[in-house]
């Protein structure tokens, strides 16, 4: 007979077979079981977060800064409920990530116990798997599970419900040596005949362009994709879940495409004849109104999860598999290709793309009243910290001008909220991704509306030596949905002033959660204070740059509208020019 | 919009109807009707689905539910070639003047009575669909006090198992 422990020991040492390094979560009734193990745990360093929902995030943004699975934890009932934000966000962004939630004991579950809630039932449609967990025997093959689950095929999130009474109950602890679902096994391997056929299309396309989502990071394939794009000189074009995972430096890189995206990258998908879809969905918000997305072009879309090809607009050239796998093959298939003496020749297309790129690129004007400009500052930022460090972003007009004026040379540099759209994922994400990368520079570039929403983990920063540092584009408003009352509804900004230059002082407030409060208000004061933010690394910074709040985010395609209806300023649509 | 017969198997795992249920409903499909059921294979339990839906959409479906990890295998059944069968249990106000009527329309169906009061009969009937249907209209005119029908079940004819390799799953690959 083994050793006997309980199942909240099971759970610790499950944690620690998986190879997790660090949980984000807060205790309570029906998780303290475990909580008395992870105490004297020396591998799982575990870190007490203010809120659970930042736990999650934070889980999050180590995973999306590592590229291992995040791990949270949190009790029953509302501690369960809170994670139901990021949960539903790591759905959405494809993040590895396993909740370990505390259940009240197994002859309380359906009885309305106190902290009872069906976090299972509530879960279901917003994880990739999820267990409730009332046989303590059953712990680590549920924890391998889940581990297994969130990290292979499309990664998303995992959650295992575990009950009181098995956390405290006795059983042996058995790590399972393989893991065997007969309801899982995703298709990592291209079909060879596909791969054939893609290259053979993309060879006689004339007017191609490599449509690349957050997929090719998670994947860990941006190598192979510079590669490919070098090989057929096919511009490139990186969603929002994409930045990093293609050079902004590079030459063939024409920027992001979608509701805020470059000019470049929206026409080029516009006059395309064929779309190279590597790990993105046509999400709405890239293909404005579907109807009248890339109208001539023929589709390759190569995904891990078959139920996104086909999902918005239909493939011509499906191709389901891993884009490690994917990718590595193209290049091989386009090589024999060319070998045979396929050439082909994008020069005109790059020619129209160019002018395209010449004619509009990325700008902003300075506020007429010298007020500060909010896109200066995050322009001056992303210069002055550069593409080494890490950019979590919250959601919003700083968002989409952390997307466009900072510049990504790596994956995972990158972090925000893109699907689901989750205000107050700043600073939660960056400070799990500063766990988990020490050593790199990890800036929170939030909007005062979302800072407000979970700025409190400042405490957990300060407390835990988690030195982030945080931007804080103050503009008093919800910006974006500002921007919105300006364009559509009449300028009547319907309860969208935030009065955030008068309340709170988010200095004093920085300054109460042990941390450094900064604050800029010219142009001239930026490089000096961010500068002095990169010195100070004994504790987090928080810098209250307060800007113009008239600032809006161009281009735009409004909501619901065609591509071809993109606006590079107000009232200013671009010029086209011939098709040909 | 045309109606499609889905066979899933399952893992035996509690949960897995709320999940499978779950997906029709969040894509706001209608399930015609549902029977779950054990197989000959231990912890395996089929579902048969009947859902009225364009096929791009069920496409759709089909693919989300392979997603599911406790799903193990989907496979549409055509009506041609399988055997779909439902069964109803219908209770007919009934009386001297009518019974004989009633009981004449049983035979014709094939159905059987299982319950005789002096003012009703409840009549079990087994049959695919249309078959059914058309007994039901035969027997509105007496007067139908109470209604109650299983989902659908349906195999594949001929010597194949689902449960075996062979047979080509709705769309998992792409």
């Amino acid at each position: 007979m083994g050793e006997q422990i309980t199942g909240a020991e099971s759970l610790v040492k499950s944690l620690e077979a998986a190879e997790a390094e660090v949980v984000f979560g807060i205790p309570g009734g029906a998780i303290l079981p475990a909580y008395d193990p992870l105490m004297d745990s020396t591998k799982v360093r575990h870190v007490l977060v203010r809120h659970e929902q930042a736990g999650g995030h934070a889980a999050e943004g180590y995973a999306a800064a590592t590229g291992r699975v995040g791990v949270c934890m949190a009790t029953s009932g509302p501690g369960a409920t809170n994670l139901v934000t990021p949960i539903a966000d790591a759905h959405m962004d494809s993040v590895p990530m396993v909740a370990i939630t505390g259940q009240v004991p197994s002859a309380a579950i359906g009885t309305d116990a106190f902290q009872e809630a069906d976090i299972r039932g509530i879960t279901m449609p917003i994880t990739k798997h999820n267990y409730l967990v009332t046989n303590p025997d059953e712990i680590p093959q549920a924890v391998a599970e889940a581990f297994h689950l969130a990290a292979s095929g499309r990664p998303g999130p995992v959650l295992v419900d575990v009950s009181k009474d098995a956390l405290q109950a006795t059983t042996e602890f058995h790590w399972p040596t393989e893991v065997n679902m007969p309801g899982y096994h995703p298709t990592t391997r291209p079909h060879s005949k596909q791969i054939r056929e893609a290259a053979r299309a993309i060879l006689a396309s004339r007017q191609p362009v490599l449509y690349v989502g957050g997929g090719v990071i998670r994947a860990g394939a941006t190598q192979s994709l510079r590669r490919f794009a070098e090989l057929t000189g096919i511009p490139v074009v990186t969603t929002l879940m994409a930045r990093g995972a293609f050079p902004d430096s590079h030459p063939q890189h024409l920027g992001m495409p979608g509701m805020h995206g470059t000019v470049a990258a929206v026409g080029a998908l516009q006059k395309s004849d064929l779309l190279i879809t590597l790990g993105a969905r046509f999400d709405d918000r890239v293909t404005g109104k579907l109807s009248t997305f890339a109208p001539r072009a023929s589709v390759i879309h190569a995904d891990i999860d078959p139920a996104e090809i086909g999902k918005n607009r239909h493939a011509d050239i499906p191709i389901v598999g891993d884009l490690a796998e994917v990718i590595p093959e193209l290049v091989t298939a386009v090589e024999a290709e060319l070998g045979e003496g396929a050439a082909p020749d994008y020069a005109d297309w790059w020619g129209q793309l160019n002018r395209l790129r010449e004619t509009y690129p990325l700008g902003y004007d300075l506020p007429d009243d010298g007020t500060l400009s909010p896109q200066y500052v995050i322009e001056r930022l992303g210069k002055i910290s550069g593409p080494d460090s890490i950019y979590a972003a919250g959601v919003g007009q700083h968002q989409m001008w952390a997307a466009q004026f900072i510049g990504y040379e790596h994956p995972g540099t990158w972090l925000n909220s893109g699907g689901l759209g989750t205000m107050g994922y700043a600073v939660p994400a960056a400070m799990g991704a500063k766990v988990g990368r020490p050593d790199t520079t990890v800036w929170a570039v939030d909007g005062d509306g979302c800072f407000q929403m979970t700025n409190q983990e400042l405490a957990t920063c300060a407390i835990n030596n988690i030195p982030i540092k945080v931007a804080l584009i103050n503009n008093s408003s919800l910006g974006m949905v500002r921007q919105w009352q300006t364009l559509f509804y009449n300028e009547r900004y319907s309860n969208t002033d935030l009065h955030s230059h008068s309340f709170p002082d988010f200095v004093k407030l920085a300054e109460a959660y042990g941390c450094h409060g900064l604050q800029a208000t010219s142009a001239e004061e930026v490089d000096g204070i961010i500068e002095k933010a990169m010195g100070i690394n004994d504790a987090p910074v928080v810098i209250d740059f307060r800007v113009h709040k008239d600032a809006m985010v161009w281009p735009m395609v409004a909501a619901g509208t065609s591509n071809d209806d993109i606006m590079v300023a107000r009232a200013m649509a671009p010029e086209w020019g011939s098709d040909d | 919009m045309s109606r499609h017969t889905l066979s899933v198997l399952v893992e035996d795992k509690p949960g897995v109807l709320a999940r499978v249920a779950s997906l029709f409903s969040r894509r706001g499909f209608n399930i015609e009707s549902l029977a779950v059921g054990p197989t000959e294979l231990p912890e395996v339990s089929r579902m048969t689905i009947v859902v009225n839906v364009d096929r791009l959409p069920l496409e759709q479906v089909t693919k989300q539910l392979n997603k599911l990890i406790n799903v193990l295998k989907i496979v549409e059944l055509e009506e041609e070639t399988s055997v779909q069968r439902e069964i109803m249990l219908v209770k007919v106000k009934a009386n001297l003047d009518t019974r004989s009527h009633i009981l004449e329309t049983v035979q014709l169906f094939r159905a059987k009575v299982v319950d005789v009061s002096t003012d009703a009969v409840t009549i079990e009937a087994t049959g695919a669909h249309d078959k059914l249907e058309a007994l039901l209209r035969v027997l509105e005119p007496f007067g139908v006090t109470e209604l109650v029908k299983s989902g659908l079940v349906a195999v594949g004819r001929g010597s194949r198992s689902i449960s075996e390799r062979s047979l080509r799953p709705v769309d998992r690959s792409a």
